[in-house]
């Protein structure tokens, strides 16, 4: 018998990049997922972060999920019908003292010591190859030659539209006030009214802590608005997207021409209100690092200044899994402003949880419980 | 090389000028004036191209809403002309497309 | 390190000057910035300086001299040259001048930045030689320029007629008018009528100006405008009066109006409403044009267009109110000096509605035709928005993400406003309910150099220092 229109197998909270790509996987497998979105899609964290696909530097926890990530994200025409505007040009986390590349040396073989071999050590002269414009103070650097960048936007979109192609249904502006299971079916009470299915998957990032309270599971959450600054437009220089090994950066050229300059400082977040505060120190921090790596850029005017807002767990690695306390509920949130290049593969992770009840890769160190087992250990 | 158009100026006796390089070439202009109109008042339009498409601009609201006079004044890219007021021996230039990356200071 | 101040007033316009003369008068220690060389604002622009074009401006041009001298008797410290590019809602002040970064902490704040011209988009209208009617005025009573050259004046509005006007008493004859106001715009308009005939002079003036600019050939109602032109502009095109004209001009005057300049209400996320006869927006303010942030007041045409002698009053009427919260005047002092200036206020815009509805802009300019540049430093064109919308794209923040339009060096400013009509209409809604960019500090581009010097002169300082 055919299902009826309103008929669903899975209330997804939270239409960004995770919630999408869950609905894309979920949907994949012939179920029928609803995306419920307060704003619209990609509006926070998703469509206001620096695009960047970096498999570099990760939490040890993270690497398997990013390695299988990435593969993913290098044929992701064939998942989404579109590349999301992904270029492998490379990430580079720079030393810019001898000290500094020692510890990315052992950085490379701890990786290594896991069983993977993409992060490489280049010294002085390749990293002057690669980035001739860069200060001659700079002493080498860890590359992933396969990492890059893609269009966050771009990428959120060709998601909702795969996950609306194969039956998926998206609702922008549908803000969600409490979820409950009554009669093995999960309601979620929404300003449009209630909406029930079997599953419930917590996707709502910053406000994925509030969710996961009315599970009676509430985790120590903090919602922060990384900020990125994009300049105007400069004759192009820089291929590779850039870290350093001994400050907060992420700096990157788009084909436009304009610099994005990002990497972790905070503005302030206000969830309750959509509201972010720019926060004029951190961006004078951001400013020397740029000055020191490119002291050729400090005439160049930066035009826009964004944050978005984003849930950060204390041990800045996200919630992956299973619900502790209750039945057909699973959390993909808290990504602590590095979930963009997981995405893929989370919409996997969590397709397979609901499916088959395991995942295929190893998500333990991403259990919710964790934050209480630590309290109780304490 | 000035286009066909030009503006007058109201006479003032015994106001002192000051020059301006535009492109290379003198340009000759009165304290108080933006850069921008001093060069409109040379007989140029033409302030810059754009660095998307590559066409050219002029000076359009001549208050420092438009951001369509940016020219490269004393050797930093990207000025608003109209807000930059003229010193006698300034240098100036047209913008071509997007600023130029700068030569790595030695 | 902040400077700190009583009183800090953004703007050296007709309502700045006000405001901060009225507070120094009760005794206020005031700071005025504004980013021009000269105090007056753009409307008395070049005055202080002696006003090269002062013969062909009027009468009403020389009304500014009060002004910018009760500011200065008053003792207010003028700071020119300041281009603020940060305000926050905890009155704290970044300006560049001189190329250095300077900052401020102000007790209180008066936000009197003033208005910007409509953007008056149509084909043709980013070719060098296209310029707004306000930039003409600019030129001339900054520089003392006429255009020597054949001129073209289009668009509606007063202001248009004044120029031509000055043109005119300069010896200068343009070369066109060409009116782009709808027929039928004076019978809509004429139940506002009553509430401006309190206002007669306006009125008045008007009359005299379409008098005097018989000489200039005109064309009424023209539509379907284009700026023809190679690397320049060569001529503007148009259909009036039953058919095509062209006319041939190397300088192409636009006005369709005047807005608020609101990239620091906005910036500082004060409710905005939307004015569906102005067509604008302008912030949400209470009684003597405080906001909803303690300590920050608007003053003059950027809290809502009432010109320049409203603008005025308004700054007195917020420069005592700022005076009295700082406890340099008493309630009692405050409403006796505020009760004539109310009662001019009410007066001086009992005018508006009438001219805001018998000179709004016409809709083809508002919402332009498909091949129209919308968003000039990023090149969007009116059609790409639309496909967005179809796309699924609600409102101008989108927009950003499909296609880039206000991310350029302006921030939004001359696309803004059409960029919400646009969708607006696509949608059938009005643009209250499509909204505005999200306008984040700097509201100015900054440089990298500038921004790396702030690391001492922001938050650390009001860190108290550790034992």
């Amino acid at each position: 018998m055919p299902k009826s229109p309103n008929h669903y197998d899975a209330l997804i909270v939270g239409g960004g990049l995770q919630g999408l790509s869950s609905a894309v996987h979920l949907a994949l497998a012939g179920l029928k997922p609803l995306v419920l979105e307060k704003d619209y899609p990609g509006r926070h964290a998703s469509g206001a972060n620096a695009g960047g696909v970096r498999r570099l530097g990760r939490d040890p926890a993270e690497v398997p999920l990013s390695v299988a990530s990435l593969k993913i994200w290098q044929a992701l025409e064939d998942l989404v019908d579109d590349s999301g505007g992904f270029v492998a040009c490379g990430q580079i986390k720079i030393a810019e003292s001898e000290a500094e590349l020692e510890g990315l040396c052992r950085r490379a073989e701890a990786v290594r010591a896991l069983g993977f071999e993409h992060e490489e050590v280049i010294r002085a002269n390749e990293l002057k190859e690669l980035v001739p414009a860069l200060a001659g103070s700079c002493v080498g650097g860890l590359i992933c030659r396969e990492d890059g960048a893609a269009s966050p936007f771009r990428t959120v979109s060709a998601f909702r539209r795969k996950a609306e192609a194969l039956g998926a249904t998206v609702l922008p502006g549908v803000a969600v006030a409490t979820v409950k299971r009554q009669r093995g079916l999960w309601r979620a009470e929404t300003n449009q009214g209630a909406f029930e299915a079997p599953s419930l998957i917590n996707t709502a990032g910053a406000w994925g802590g509030r969710i996961a309270e009315q599970l009676g599971e509430p985790v120590p959450l903090t919602p922060k608005a990384p900020m990125l600054m994009i300049t105007e437009r400069v004759a192009p220089f820089l291929t590779p997207v850039l870290g350093c090994a001994g400050r907060v950066l992420s700096f990157k050229q788009f084909d436009n021409g304009t610099l994005l300059i990002g990497g972790g400082h905070m503005g302030r977040a206000e969830p309750e209100t959509n509201r972010t505060e720019i926060d004029f120190a951190g961006l004078a921090v951001s400013s020397q690092t740029v000055q020191a790596l490119f002291p050729q850029l400090a005439g160049v005017k930066v035009n826009r200044v964004w944050a978005g807002i984003e849930g950060v767990m204390p041990d800045q690695i996200p919630v992956i899994g299973a619900s502790a306390t209750e039945e057909g509920a699973w959390h993909a949130f808290g990504f602590s402003a590095h979930g963009f290049q997981l995405g893929p593969v989370v919409g996997r992770i969590i397709a397979e949880l609901v499916l088959e009840g395991r995942s295929s890769l190893p998500i333990e160190p991403f259990r919710i419980s964790r934050f209480r087992e630590a309290a109780a250990a304490a | 090389m000035p286009d066909a158009f030009a503006f007058t100026r109201l006479p003032e006796p015994g106001r002192r000028t000051v020059t301006l390089d535009f492109e290379g070439a003198p340009i000759e202009a009165f304290p108080g004036d933006s850069v921008a109109a001093a060069v409109l008042a040379a007989g140029h339009r033409l302030t810059r191209t754009t660095p998307v498409s590559g066409t050219a601009r002029g000076p359009y609201c001549m208050m420092g809403v438009c951001f369509d006079c940016l020219m490269e004044i004393g050797g930093e890219a990207n000025r608003q002309a109209c807000m930059v007021e003229v010193r006698d021996g300034m240098q100036v230039r047209r913008m071509q497309g997007a600023r130029p990356l700068a030569e790595p200071q030695a | 390190m902040s400077r700190a101040v009583p009183l800090l007033v953004i703007g050296a316009g007709p309502a700045g000057l006000a405001a901060a003369a009225a507070a120094a008068e009760a005794g206020v220690e005031v700071v005025l910035l504004d980013n021009q060389a000269n105090p007056g604002g753009q409307i008395y622009r070049g005055l202080a300086a002696g006003g090269a074009g002062r013969e062909a401006l009027g009468a009403d041009y020389l009304k500014g001299l009060p002004l910018l001298e009760g500011a200065r008797h008053a003792g207010v410290e003028q700071v020119s040259g300041a281009s603020v590019w940060q305000v926050s809602r905890e009155r704290q002040v970044h300006a560049t001048r001189e190329g250095k970064v300077e900052a401020w902490q102000a007790e209180r704040l008066i936000l009197a930045t003033g208005a910007m011209e409509r953007p008056m988009p149509f084909p043709g209208w980013t070719l060098p030689g296209v310029m707004t009617a306000g930039a003409g005025q600019i030129l001339l009573k900054a520089s003392g320029l006429l255009p020597q050259g054949r001129v073209v004046l289009a668009g509606s509005g007063p202001l248009l007629f004044l120029l031509a006007n000055q043109y005119l008493s300069a010896g200068v004859t343009p070369a066109a008018l060409v009116e782009t106001t709808p027929g039928g715009r004076l019978m809509q308009s004429l139940n506002l009528l009553p509430g401006a005939l309190r206002a007669p002079a306006y009125l008045t003036k008007g009359m005299g100006l379409l008098r005097a600019i018989r000489r200039i050939p005109r064309y009424r109602q023209a539509r379907d405008l284009q700026a023809e032109g190679g690397e320049a502009l060569e001529a503007l095109s148009f259909t009036a009066q039953g058919g095509r004209h062209r006319v041939a001009c190397d300088l192409l005057l636009l006005h369709q109006g005047v807005v608020p300049n609101l990239q620091m209400t906005r910036a500082l996320g004060l409710a905005h409403d939307w004015d569906g006869r102005a067509r604008c927006w302008r912030p949400r303010l209470g009684a003597w044009g405080e906001s909803e942030i303690a300590g920050i007041a608007v003053a003059g045409d950027g809290g809502g267009i009432v010109g320049a002698a409203a603008s005025a009053l308004q700054g007195r009427l917020a420069g005592l109110q700022a005076a009295h919260r700082l406890g340099a005047l008493s309630e009692a002092e405050r409403d006796r000096q505020a009760a004539p200036l109310q009662r001019a206020l009410a007066r001086e815009r009992a005018a508006r509605p009438f001219l805001d509805q018998l000179y709004a802009p016409d809709e083809a300019f508002l919402a332009p035709s498909d091949e129209t540049l919308v968003c000039r430093c990023e090149e969007v064109r009116a059609g790409q928005i639309r496909a967005w919308v179809g796309l699924g794209c609600l409102g101008p923040n989108q927009t950003k993400s499909f296609g880039r339009p206000g991310m350029g060096p302006c921030q939004g400013r001359m696309c803004g406003l059409t960029v919400s009509e646009i969708i607006a209409k696509e949608r059938g809604v009005s643009p209250a309910e499509v909204g505005y960019y999200r306008i984040r500090p700097p509201i100015l581009p900054v440089t990298l150099g500038e921004l790396a010097t702030l690391e001492d002169s922001t938050d650390h300082a009001e860190v108290p220092e550790s034992l």
